[in-house]
């Protein structure tokens, strides 16, 4: 089998993968990384975004092989320990989740969007989300988390 | 689902491995062909990366731009050239699916595709762009001949698409609410004297120019009254429009003016702005 060789959640990893393997296929049954959910077969839901050399991707399209080379990260990867990402945090403390499925890729998607700098009000923030679908929380609370962590990773002021 | 993944390290190293292939496809940033093989409609035996074969910039020419085929969605939608000298492009490449589609899918991909929903070709059939392949330049016109059906040859490979920089450009769509493919998508260039208005979406062969819209826009440009009002009278016929699950054609004939009108008022008002 193809060998590949990438980083995952800041670790260098060597691992042999078969050309057809999607990359979610790969970090869930290859690397046991299950955060990463799969919650469609079109690439619209979004469940597994991950942070591909610093830009939130859809791992269900992407072949591993794809990502050889290149800088993942997952969900598993973004907290500090026992502590929760500024994002993660936000999620729990607005309740921007219900069911939980689609929350690992809503919350990669939300640190990339609020990374680069995108606009906090709810509209610019549903725009930006699109690409992530929630079929609980009717995305009210997630806007919040968003805004509520965008102030927690630093990138506003608080009002 | 299997087949071999090959990277190609240049566009000749990828013809010469997609002539040893059986059935071979050219993977672009797989935003549709990846998906397309998920759901087992489409089964290549190898699959050609284009990543690495210096594809993905943007070229300034004077009165052209020029797009590598590599070029991903987002990056033509920030950049800050394309978004002065050719804002309809930029317009459209910043709707195209949603963020995680936009940095991986390209213009070539979307292109050579032909998606009868896709927004590109819209664009360059109103644009009257060139593309460039790896054996020829042809004309958006002679380009796009059907629903997913182009002049390209098998083992022909786009390189990169020439734009004549166009300051009044726009495009504007009514998206499916579920996929966000274009249900009608109109793309306005005018330039000194003649308006070109192209639609993608709804015509039943695929992208096609408007010659009604196009009519009343350049009688109303001889007056100087382009506005959305120009295209009141405007009637268009159903035939040749599709009708499937998000639009019948009716609806998409009643889209197709209203998406001219509000992309009308978009280079009005910029024109306006700048005036």
């Amino acid at each position: 089998m193809p060998k590949l060789s990438l980083s995952i959640n800041h670790q260098p990893i060597e691992d042999e993968v078969d050309d057809a393997t999607l990359l979610v296929t790969f970090l869930r049954e290859g690397r046991g990384l299950t955060g990463t959910h799969i919650g469609c077969d079109t690439s619209q839901c979004g469940a597994c975004v991950v942070m591909m050399d610093g830009v939130s991707v859809k791992s269900c399209t992407l072949l591993a092989r794809q990502a050889d080379g290149k800088k993942i990260t997952t969900i598993e990867g973004i907290a500090d320990g026992e502590d929760l990402h500024p994002m993660q945090q936000a999620f729990r403390q607005a309740h921007g989740l219900q069911c939980g499925y689609c929350t690992p890729g809503m919350v990669i998607s939300a640190i990339d969007y609020v990374e680069k700098g995108g606009a906090l009000d709810d509209a610019s923030i549903r725009a930006g989300l699109e690409g992530n679908i929630c079929r609980c929380t009717g995305y009210h609370n997630i806007i919040k988390a968003v805004q509520q962590g965008a102030v927690l990773m630093g990138k506003v002021v608080p009002q | 689902m299997t087949f071999s993944y090959h990277k190609a390290t240049s566009t000749n190293d990828a013809i010469s491995q997609f002539e040893q292939a059986d059935d071979p496809k050219f993977l672009a940033g797989g935003m549709t062909l990846l998906p397309t093989i998920r759901q087992r409609l489409a089964a290549p035996d190898q699959l050609i990366d284009l990543s690495d074969c210096g594809l993905s910039f943007v070229r300034d020419e004077g009165e052209y731009i020029v797009i590598g085929a590599m070029t991903s969605h987002q990056f033509v939608a920030d950049h800050p050239l394309i978004q002065t000298s050719l804002p309809g492009v930029a317009m459209l490449a910043a709707h195209i699916g949603d963020r995680q589609v936009r940095v991986r899918g390209t213009i070539g991909g979307s292109v050579a595709n032909n998606d009868p929903a896709a927004c590109y070709p819209a664009a360059l059939l109103a644009l009257d762009a060139r593309i460039t392949t790896t054996k020829r330049t042809i004309t958006a016109t002679d380009y796009f001949v059907d629903l997913f059906e182009t002049a390209l040859e098998d083992g022909e490979l786009i390189t990169e698409i020439t734009f004549p920089k166009t300051v009044s450009s726009a495009y504007v769509k009514a998206p499916s609410p579920a996929s966000r493919y274009a249900m009608v998508g109109v793309f306005i260039a005018k330039t000194e004297g003649a308006v070109r208005v192209a639609v993608t979406g709804a015509g039943d062969q695929g992208v096609f120019r408007c010659a009604e819209a196009e009519a009343l826009l350049n009688q109303a440009l001889l007056n100087d009254l382009f506005s959305p009002n120009s295209l009141d009278d405007m009637t268009l016929s159903e035939e040749g429009m599709m009708s499937d699950i998000h639009a019948s054609s009716a609806f998409r004939v009643h889209l197709i003016k209203s998406m001219t009108k509000k992309a009308v008022s978009v280079i009005a008002d910029t024109a306006d702005i700048k005036g």
